[in-house]
């Protein structure tokens, strides 16, 4: 058991639903909630339906000097996790054994601030990292010549523009020295080139012999770096073991939209004479992840009170970040569609390759009937798309840059009269002057 | 096994084969058990000191930022307490004509002001601090408890100016300085473990509930008319003198005073009274502190 760096047991976190709306109590509402809690048991709220597990029962072991990729989609409970064992938040039960000196990196540059100079930024934020002055005091030639800022470095960081700000605050997260290291992929922020640096410095800390959990989406860089993966689903821990099956077991279920909870949601506008009730996003080819070149397959379940006329549906993709409109799929555009449909019933829009870069995208839905707004929900869905080969393309760009994938070939044109081919093959003189 | 992780092992003064081949040496015994904790008495408080630098690094930030956007800066330190004094001195002794036990009315308010300004600005500061280090609270860990630690010292570099103010004026005034001037130092102690005893029940409550925020200063207000500060003590009936004393800021202000000017010894039941009430306020304090700071992650 010597060789153990993390050993997790039944790790369980369990939260209260809509957070938001805690955030906004006042204390008037908690000496209400406190009035009703004091004829329940215990004080303690009852764990009903307003609590969910964000991670349940997860247990693992990670030896020292792996690197071990944690998956899971958006909303799995990988951020959990790493701020478990990040010991950010406590678990509600369960626990974690850590051996030896543990440090995560969530997010580079934390703390930071603006009004300090680059120096002084370094060394707030390494003793925020868990350095020790003396350690900086060693590598601040070494952090200063990496971040390449050393002209700037007394000038406050507010004044920094946004490439040096990163560079520096991932030289500091790059020098850090523990023995087991927690990163998560919002590290890899940046151009391809800063991502690049990330993932060759990541690289270099597991050949140290270094433990490291490297949380991410980025599928290729896991398989790369990582001897072990983890892949978490619905808040459990649902494979552990060889990277290259896991992965291919992550990518393999079809994806089905959080569909569940559409014909509860209450944030819907229309008239309601009509509903849409479900909403099921897959793959075309049905046995694969959405990727950037996916075929989707979009059904909607809708039901009214009576048959519906001159029904027309509309589904809009949207970027998530930026809300920016990608794709409408609307009826009354196509073709064929019928002037009446049945009371109960499903659609289906099947549609060409999507042609997007890897990313979240969010869904809008709306329902008209005979031109009146019946139904609208907003973001009834959420769409992840995975990265994919793209034929002819060794990198696929991502999506803060752009949205759309397009194929494409470059080639150099030749002078008039002259081939490249040509050139190598003529005497020198006839070059100069063509006839 | 790649050539790295053998010279690694080599350096660590492991044998190749063995067991215990990584960079910690295989320790049998976990360097951190993550788990719900048990005991609302489990302060955890050797972690501070572990963290020790980290105290240090965020006192030394908060001193270089509040220097650097100011334009006045040191000028500050000593212009608020200054001019209070002043306002003080033109209402409550030649307008209202408060007495102050012989003692000249701009000293008497002065050598208040100066625990009082230290101690509001570290009470307000030390309640604003859980919350305005959210990014830190959400992206790293530490001893939650550094940071309304934190808090409340770099006040002192403020309150150390505006102690040459009253210097030069006890010259002015040609009083001497006594041997009760050793005593000072405890006495601007009690006042930081008052602010920090109150501060962590804030910090916290600010956490979960924003209203603290506008509940703070008018506290600060408040408080400041329950201590003497405008008026002597004497003034207090002497029936609500045991419940006047309560208040920490009874024992900190009237021993200040007596440390700074060398008269008015404090009466000793006051000042136990006193402190014995910031040992409440400080234990509940922690207590609570850490029984709040499992969800501020999650909270903030």
């Amino acid at each position: 058991m010597s060789d153990v760096a993390i050993q997790a047991e039944n790790l369980s976190k369990q939260y209260t639903i809509g957070t938001a709306k805690i955030r906004h109590d006042t204390l008037r509402d908690q000496l209400m909630d406190g009035l009703t809690s004091l004829f329940r048991r215990n004080g303690h709220a009852a764990p009903t339906s307003d609590t969910i597990w964000a991670l349940k029962d997860v247990s693992f072991e990670i030896k020292q000097g792996e690197v071990v990729g944690i998956i899971g989609r958006n909303g799995a409970g990988k951020s959990t996790l790493l701020k478990i064992l990040s010991r950010i938040t406590e678990p509600t039960t369960g626990r974690a054994k850590v051996y030896g000196r543990l440090a995560s990196l969530l997010e580079v540059g934390t703390g930071f601030h603006g009004e300090l100079t680059g120096r002084e930024n370094i060394y707030l934020n390494g003793a925020i990292l868990g350095m020790r002055k003396t350690e900086i005091d060693r590598k601040l030639d070494e952090i200063i010549a990496f971040a390449e800022i050393d002209r700037f470095i007394d000038t406050p960081v507010k004044r920094y523009s946004s490439g040096m700000y990163v560079r520096l605050a991932f030289a500091v997260a790059a020098h850090l020295e523990p023995e087991i290291l927690i990163v998560d992929e919002v590290l890899a922020v940046g151009d391809s080139a800063f991502q690049r640096k990330c993932l060759g410095k990541m690289g270099s800390v597991a050949k140290e012999g270094r433990t490291v959990l490297f949380v991410s989406h980025n599928m290729p860089a896991v398989q790369s770096l990582c001897s072990r993966v983890i892949l978490i689903h619905g808040g459990k821990c649902i494979a552990n073991g060889n990277p290259h099956e896991i992965i291919h077991s992550y990518l393999t279920p079809l994806f089905v939209s959080d569909h569940s909870s559409l014909e509860d949601r209450e944030d819907r506008a229309g008239d309601r004479s009509a509903k849409i009730v479900s909403l099921q996003i897959e793959n075309e080819a049905r046995d694969k992840v959405i990727q950037s070149t996916t075929c989707l397959k979009i059904t909607l379940g809708y039901r009214s009170d009576k048959a519906i006329m001159h029904p027309r549906f509309l589904v809009c993709l949207y970027d998530y970040h930026s809300s920016a409109g990608l794709y409408l799929m609307d009826t009354e555009a196509a073709d064929d569609f019928p002037e009446i449909i049945p009371q109960e019933g499903s659609v289906t829009c099947v549609t060409g390759p999507l042609n997007l870069t890897p990313g979240r995208c969010t869904v809008n839905v709306a329902l008209f009937r005979g031109g009146l707004l019946a139904d609208h929900v907003e973001c009834a869905g959420n769409l992840d798309i995975e990265s994919a080969m793209v034929p002819h393309l060794r990198r696929i760009p991502n999506r803060e840059r752009v949205t759309g994938i397009i194929n494409y070939k470059w080639q150099i044109n030749e002078s008039p009269g002259v081939s490249v081919g040509d050139r190598q093959a003529l005497p020198l003189g006839e070059n100069v002057n063509p006839k | 096994m790649n050539e790295t992780k053998d010279a690694q092992m080599i350096l660590s003064g492991t044998l190749p084969g063995s067991e215990r081949t990584t960079l910690s040496g295989g320790r049998t015994t976990p360097t951190v058990v993550i788990e719900p904790r048990r005991s609302p008495l489990d302060l955890d408080l050797r972690a501070i000191w572990q963290f020790r630098e980290l105290l240090y690094f965020l006192v030394w930030r908060d001193i270089k930022v509040r220097y650097k956007q100011t334009v006045l800066g040191v000028g500050w330190a000593i212009l608020q307490p200054l001019l209070t004094m002043m306002i003080f001195t033109i209402v409550f002794s030649y307008f209202a004509k408060i007495p102050s036990e012989g003692i000249p009315y701009p000293i008497f308010a002065y050598s208040a002001l100066l625990p009082w300004t230290y101690f509001a600005q570290a009470i307000g500061r030390c309640s604003s601090s859980v919350i305005g280090d959210a990014s830190l609270i959400t992206k790293v860990y530490f001893p939650r408890l550094i940071i309304p630690l934190a808090s409340v010292i770099p006040p002192l570099v403020d309150f150390c100016w505006s102690l040459l103010i009253l210097v030069g004026m006890m010259a002015w005034y040609g009083i001497g300085i006594t041997w009760n001037l050793l005593a000072m130092p405890a006495f601007l102690l009690l006042a930081l473990l008052t602010a920090l005893g109150v501060g962590l029940w804030l910090s916290a409550l600010n956490v979960r509930y924003r209203d603290v925020t506008h509940v703070v200063p008018f506290i600060i207000q408040i408080w400041m008319f329950v201590s003497p500060i405008v008026y002597p003590v004497s003034l207090v009936p002497e029936k609500w003198r045991l419940l006047y004393s309560l208040n920490p800021m009874v024992g900190v202000i009237e021993g200040f005073r007596w440390a700074v000017l060398g008269k008015g010894a404090p009466d000793l039941l006051v000042l136990g009274i006193s402190s014995f009430m910031v040992l409440v306020l400080l234990v509940g304090g922690l207590v609570f502190f850490k029984r709040m700071e499992k969800t501020f992650a999650d909270d903030i």
